[in-house]
């Protein structure tokens, strides 16, 4: 069970955030009203999807009061706290992207398939260039096709052909580039490293208890994170660390954990 | 170390331009798929929205609206309906809108996407939500395909009516077919028509001889050349018209010195 800890609590944090989305509009729950662009808590709240408003600002739009109130919030939560969190805990796709990269290493496909390349900086040449297009074009232009919103909003309000793109996604990252999506392409997700960059709670690995098996490496989704492992005792702070936990889960030695961001850096002694 | 630098900077800008490059190519892909989407002008937007091109701007697509109204009229556009996709809209022949009168689909939008203060009345100085101000779009009446106006007696539309004898009225002429019967036609007036589609979704017909609109695509404009001069309040319009003068090569002297121009002959 403990291998399985954070995986489980994620899970049951994207699930349940689903049921009171989808009670809400099916039941008329007040808890959490609205979608992952906009939401409502309790009918006062507002919580609003930073990158969407920036979308939006740089179209010209007026920008009402309650979204810009509601990105700030969710801006500063992130920023401060939860890093990337939104990623691995929130992101309804993540569920779809996780269990492709499952099926990719039980099915062994990484180790039989040559690596095409992509550099994992493309996602935010997409976010750069959605802010480009989205001011010439005088539209939010990722929110017109991003499969994030899609997936929720088809989750709340009825799918239509959605599932295509959901599909598209899980393909993607099961037969062409492991991660492909999240690790790559998502230009929400290079937002939310941008914003999480400087959060507090962050994963510490302890180089001496480490073991060198690699199981954590094995698992990240963003593997260029876990730079340190077995070399130095210091915290995981690149912004694209999703605190997934799954590495913490993984580890059989303690030699991950989550804590607060420290900015110690200890190399590992070799004798 | 000579030889390495001048390596180092062109694989760096190389790296630079093969993303400008790539992103070219996406932007070229991307914004042809969005240039598409957003060019649908056959959509009915809730109460209060701003102006097409304003509103998918601002709306950030987070059905709060759709799940304010109380009878299921709004929805969100789905990919596969080959509309902006994401945005609320409503199709009256199904459901029309119902024209609740504290309009609660509106103060919830919090991008400002739908503007309550176009839906605003002031009864002795407070502001109160006044749904009849909505103007979401524009009964039209295709008169091939409306029975009243082939004298056969039908009123549906004109009673489903919200503003009844307001928006739709009833136009009485002589039945020359007959020789003893009228017809009853119905007349939209734009002024009070909100749009709301209770017309359309009362038609007998097999397709709706009476619909909705985007009023964009339904009305014209008059503009400043042509007002009416024994109507009072139209004649107040000559006060904000712009002069506009057209010149030509020939009007750009006056027109003596025009005429007496020798220079192309």
């Amino acid at each position: 069970m403990k291998n399985y800890r954070y995986l489980l609590l994620r899970r049951l944090t994207q699930i349940s955030l689903l049921v009171l989305y989808v009670g809400a509009n099916i039941w008329g729950w007040k808890v959490l009203q609205g979608n992952l662009s906009s939401s409502s808590v309790l009918g006062v709240v507002p919580l609003s999807d930073p990158y969407a408003v920036m979308q939006l600002a740089v179209t010209g739009a007026s920008l009402g009061m309650d979204i810009l109130l509601g990105a700030l919030i969710v801006a500063l939560f992130y920023g401060v706290i939860g890093g990337r969190a939104f990623c691995s805990w929130v992101c309804p796709i993540n569920m779809i992207t996780d269990t492709a990269a499952w099926l990719r290493r039980v099915l062994k496909f990484s180790e039989v398939q040559k690596r095409f390349y992509m550099s994992r900086s493309l996602r935010y040449w997409i976010l750069g260039l959605s802010l480009i297009l989205s001011a010439l074009m005088g539209v939010a232009v990722f929110e017109l096709i991003s499969p994030i919103s899609m997936a929720h909003r088809g989750l709340i309000f009825g799918m239509g052909m959605g599932g295509g793109a959901l599909a598209v996604i899980f393909l993607f990252d099961l037969l062409v580039h492991e991660n492909g999506w999240c690790g790559y392409i998502c230009p929400l997700g290079a937002t939310h490293s941008l914003i999480g960059k400087f959060s507090l709670i962050r994963v510490w690995h302890d180089a001496p208890k480490c073991t060198d098996c690699r199981s954590c490496i094995t698992v990240c989704p963003e593997k260029e994170v876990l730079h340190m492992i077995n070399r130095s005792s210091e915290s995981v702070i690149m912004g694209e660390c999703t605190n997934c936990g799954r590495c913490v889960d993984v580890c059989q030695e303690d030699a991950l954990r989550f804590s607060i961001r420290s900015f110690t850096k200890q190399p590992k002694d070799e004798e | 170390m000579k030889t390495e630098t001048p390596n180092e900077r062109r694989r760096f800008l190389l790296s630079i331009a093969r993303g400008i490059g790539l992103s070219a190519m996406g932007a070229l892909v991307w914004s042809a798929y969005v240039g598409e989407v957003k060019a649908a002008p056959l959509v009915l937007r809730p109460p209060g929205a701003l102006d097409e091109a304003e509103f998918i701007k601002n709306c950030i697509k987070c059905g709060l609206c759709v799940e304010a109204c109380p009878y299921d009229t709004l929805i969100l556009a789905r990919p596969g309906d080959n509309l902006p996709m994401g945005t609320p809209y409503f199709t009256p022949r199904s459901v029309p809108c119902y024209m609740c009168t504290d309009i609660p689909c509106v103060p919830v939008c919090p991008s400002g996407a739908l503007n309550e203060l176009s839906v605003t009345s002031y009864v002795k100085n407070k502001a109160v939500l006044d749904i009849n101000k909505a103007h979401m779009g524009l009964a039209v009446v295709d008169e091939n395909s409306c029975i009243a106006t082939w004298g056969i007696q039908c009123d549906a539309c004109y009673r489903a009516c919200p503003l009844l004898g307001e928006a739709i009225t009833i136009e009485h002429s002589k039945n020359d077919r007959t020789g003893k019967h009228a017809f009853l036609k119905p007349v939209v007036h734009p002024d009070q028509c909100t749009g709301c589609g209770l017309c359309e979704h009362a038609c007998v017909t097999e397709i709706a001889a009476i619909h909705i609109l985007p009023r964009a695509l339904a009305m014209g404009k008059v503009g400043d050349h042509y007002i009416k001069g024994w109507d009072k309040e139209d004649e107040k319009r000559l006060e904000g018209a712009s002069i506009e003068v057209t010149k030509t090569k020939i009007s750009e002297k006056s027109a003596l010195d025009s005429l007496n121009d020798e220079g192309g002959l």
